[in-house]
């Protein structure tokens, strides 16, 4: 076992520390206001991370002392101003030796705990369940593979208010690390992450789990969990994805294994009834509202509050809005291939499609009066106009 | 013998230039012009952090500042201010008439302008700048990017062509025309620098040229290099980027490293403590800066071999970066000190890059990596060693080299001024970028939670007050050259060693004419 970096922190080395930064650097559970360090985290893996982090900024801070101490003292010290002669001495091979190979056992000394925590890191091996986690522009997808039963799949959007980004109003405190459907999972389970992405590449990353993934299209990486402590942990998109690479964070949620038993229970049942839903017929008003709901969480970003284009076309006045219905469903479901228009048949179920479809039909100006049903959608990828089929 | 012949007058002095100094002069300008597009840019961007919403900006605008500050202030204002810098000074070093390859020189120089006319003007093309950061990761650059794209991968085309025979000209300069007696390992370590980073350059720049054309064809001709749905891999274009982009990071601070290793003695009025070995590190830094480009891709999902690999790599340069530091306290250890502008922006350096040296090692160690890998701990980082480190060093030469080239003194206490407030600023906008590093704010965001507001708004005040003190730069340098003090001493500092103080001040069109002998 090396050296808990701990173990040297509060004696030796804090008073140190605290004149070289001005204020003391201790992991807090909660990110608050003022935290300057690492979060030492809710998993072994984090907690080992944190340890190394701590070995090398305090290696880093006694050589940093040093160096800083004698280059402070010879410049104090053989000043012009005081007199001081210059000496002529120049190279020293004893000196140039000793300061080649010093500074590589110490690198060693880091190496050898480094590895070791790498090796924890990639250990994705023996999960007790997995998860596919996808990344998609600009929110994230959790699919449950379960063995028993249907999986489970939703998608977790920014629930933050767009009235608190524009600063209309009061910032709650969790202020853009919030989401409508958090990811759940059980406490003391080794959960398995496998990772990819819809279309550019994302990160997924949360600090007091010590997880960082890039989310690659085409690619399925591999990461790993295992929270004792139950309790909420934050994190955000942590690799460049475009327009709201700000507004994509991660909520996990951890439970107890009863609680999160049912909770899954609870998510298949709802979509029992969710397909339920789609051998019905709606009204006007019914789709209207359905689509505007949908709308707001998946159109909005690019398309306008009032379908005034933006990323995306206008809607408002749009030719595919307000022209032939199989059109507009081809676009809503298959994309625009090579534009930022994703295919949302595989992101949308098709009631969702079948209301939003309707509600641009009908809203920002475009009165068709006519509307879209889930049955006509099921038929639409059933004739071929589906690419995932 | 006199001059034969003196600069030809008005514009054309500068189109058609060939004389070394005067292209030198165009690159120093045209990269300070850079530098305060670059910079207006990053106002713009600290503005907007200056408080958690959306305040000034909207977050497709934020993406495309981020990415045109990175581009400029490394493409436009960095690297071109060292070539000026080789320019002038690489021939008055080693004892030659001017570059060996002076008509190219001007080629090399000429395509700056329209490069940055390309990609500037992007900013106000339909759908914006480039809005995929400066390491412009596929798909978002190619299937993703904005239609502004085509132009940004032409621009760098041109600067790439640019910087290859601006690096071809320093090479065959340092080659073939040094005076009689100056033998490799008597050059100026500022021409070694340069003559290390020149190979650096015509290697990898080629491979930047490469990743951009394939981007290209992706987007226009049907391709699908980076793309996974045509059986392409996004991450190959990581590997691509990075085998150009590490070496790049080294491109930058080694001349700078360079100009370092020349004025530390000159104010130290004590010879560099150990030149051979100064010498050796470089070589070691560059050819280790070849194999440890995946060290930015640690979380892309290597195999562990991999991950391992470039963790051992990326630790190793830590040790002939430790000798450069050494050798530049040694120095100034039992010398006799004196702390002129040039002098004070140089031990700046030193103790800032090493602050940035430090974060390196930090980064290198992979698992420490998976939590600071895109968060503001990089962004941090990487300030510290391009400003603190290439930025503070072009400012000491500046203040070191101006009197030579221009025959008139600065004014010392407006110099010390700009230092203070340069050093201060700099450090109230970075230093705190470490901690909401930690604390996990990711880079690139245009809006942040509540927990990350103080350090943020601490970090824009020192943003801006390092952008005044740019301001103060350029006065003085302007009221330099129209009004300074006149110097007529070749030396010009008591300390100051090299060929360069040994010809006439300000230093006339043309010098070494006849080569001098080099004992």
């Amino acid at each position: 076992m090396y050296l808990h970096a701990k173990q040297l922190w509060r004696p030796v080395l804090l008073p140190a520390i605290i004149a070289l930064c001005g204020a003391s650097t201790t992991a807090v559970a909660e990110p608050g206001r003022w935290q300057m360090n690492m979060p030492r985290g809710a998993t072994g893996v984090s907690s080992s991370i944190y340890d190394i982090h701590m070995l090398t900024f305090i290696i880093c801070c006694v050589i940093g002392i040093g160096v800083f101490v004698f280059m402070f003292y010879s410049l104090v010290a053989f000043r012009k101003s005081k007199g001081h002669e210059p000496a002529t001495f120049h190279d020293n091979t004893t000196t140039e030796i000793l300061w080649t190979v010093i500074p590589f056992f110490i690198l060693l000394a880091m190496a050898w705990p480094a590895t070791k925590t790498m090796l924890e890191v990639y250990d994705t091996d023996e999960a007790d369940m997995d998860i596919l986690v996808t990344g998609y522009q600009w929110k994230w997808s959790y699919e449950y593979i379960l063995e028993d039963g249907e999986n489970v799949k939703f998608f977790s959007n920014l629930s933050t208010p767009q009235n608190e980004i524009n600063n209309l109003s009061e910032k709650n405190a969790n202020y853009l690390l919030e989401v409508d459907n958090p990811l759940v999972i059980p406490a003391g389970k080794k959960v398995r992450f496998l990772l990819t992405a819809n279309d550019v590449i994302h990160s997924w990353w949360v600090p007091d789990l010590g997880v960082k993934k890039d989310a690659i299209p085409g690619f399925v990486n591999e990461a790993w969990t295992r929270v004792d402590r139950e309790g909420v942990y934050r994190g955000q998109c942590a690799e460049l994805c475009g327009k709201n690479h700000g507004f994509m964070p991660v909520v996990v949620k951890v439970t107890s294994e009863q609680e999160f038993d049912s909770w899954i229970a609870d998510k298949q049942s709802e979509a029992a009834e969710v397909k339920e839903l789609m051998s019905q017929q709606f009204n006007l008003e019914e789709l209207m509202e359905r689509g505007e709901a949908v709308y707001q969480r998946t159109c909005l970003a690019c398309h306008g509050a009032k379908g005034e284009g933006g990323v995306g076309k206008p809607i408002a006045g749009s030719s595919v809005a307000t022209g032939d219905i199989g059109e507009q469903l081809n676009i809503v479901v298959n994309g625009v291939p090579g534009t930022a228009m994703q295919a949302f048949g595989g992101q949308m179920n098709d009631l969702e499609t079948a209301a939003v479809a309707t509600y641009l039909r009908n809203a920002f100006g475009n009165n068709m009066g006519d509307m879209v049903q889930a049955v006509d959608v099921y038929n639409f990828k059933k004739g071929g106009g589906s690419s995932d089929e | 013998m006199s001059e034969h012949h003196g600069p030809a007058k008005g514009i054309k002095r500068w189109i058609f230039a060939t004389n070394h100094k005067d292209i030198g002069t165009l690159y120093l300008w045209f990269s300070f012009a850079m530098f305060i597009i670059g910079g207006a840019f990053a106002m713009i961007i600290r503005a907007e952090l200056f408080q958690p919403g959306l305040q000034m900006i909207s977050p497709e605008f934020f993406n495309q500042m981020t990415t045109m500050h990175g581009l400029v202030m490394v493409f436009g204002a960095i690297m071109p201010s060292f070539v000026g810098l080789a320019n002038w000074l690489i021939p008055m070093m080693i004892g030659a008439p001017d570059m060996a390859l002076p008509r190219m020189n001007n080629l090399s120089f000429w395509l700056l302008p329209f490069a940055f006319t390309v990609l500037l003007s992007s900013l106000f093309m339909e759908g914006g700048a480039p809005n995929f950061g400066w390491t412009f990761y596929a798909p978002l650059s190619t299937t993703y990017a904005p239609p502004s794209v085509t132009f940004f991968i032409f621009g760098v085309h041109l600067m790439g062509a640019s910087s290859i025979m601006g690096s071809i000209n320093i090479i065959a300069t340092v080659m073939n025309m040094r005076a009689p007696g100056m033998t490799y390992m008597k050059m100026p370590l500022f021409v070694w620098t340069w003559l290390i980073t020149a190979f650096l350059l015509v290697a990898v720049m080629p491979v930047l040229a490469g990743a951009v054309t394939m981007m290209l064809m992706d987007i226009h001709f049907g391709t699908s290099f980076f793309n996974a749905a045509g059986g392409g891999d996004p991450v190959l274009f990581q590997h691509v980027f990075w085998f150009f982009g590490h070496p790049e990071v080294y491109i930058i601070i080694l001349p700078a490293f360079g100009v370092v290793s020349q004025i530390i003695p000159a104010f130290s009025r004590k010879p560099l403590f150990g030149y051979d070995s100064m010498v050796y590190a470089t070589a070691s830094i560059a050819f280790l800066s070849f194999i440890v480009w995946a060290h930015h891709m640690y979380t892309v999902g290597m195999p562990i071999a991999g991950e391992l690999f470039f963790m051992y790599a990326t630790m190793l340069i830590a040790v002939p970066t430790g000798v450069k530091v050494f050798n530049w306290i040694t120095t100034m250890f039992k010398g006799s000190i004196t702390f002129e502008t040039p002098m004070l922006f140089s031990i700046g350096f030193v103790f800032l890059f090493t602050i940035g040296g430090f974060t390196g090692l930090m980064l290198a160690i992979a698992p420490a990596d998976v939590q600071y890998h895109d968060s503001y701990f990089v962004v941090a980082h990487f300030h510290y060693v391009m400003v603190a480190g290439a930025v503070f060093s072009m400012s000491a030469a500046i203040y070191y080299w101006l009197p030579k080239w221009c025959g008139r003194m600065y004014d010392e206490t407006m110099g010390k001024v700009h230092f203070w407030i340069a050093f201060i600023g700099f450090n109230i906008a970075f230093f705190p970028q470490h901690f909401v590093g930690l604390a996990g704010m990711p880079r690139r965001i245009p809006d942040y939670a509540l927990q990350f507001t103080d350090f943020n708004m601490m970090s824009s005040i020192g943003a801006f007050i390092y952008g005044a003190a740019q301001i103060l730069f350029l006065f003085n340098v302007i009221r330099t050259i129209v009004a300074g003090k006149k110097v007529d001493d070749p030396q010009v500092w008591e300390g100051a060693q090299g060929l360069e103080w040994t010809i006439p001040t300000p230093a006339p069109y043309h010098t070494f004419t006849t080569p001098p002998q080099v004992k």
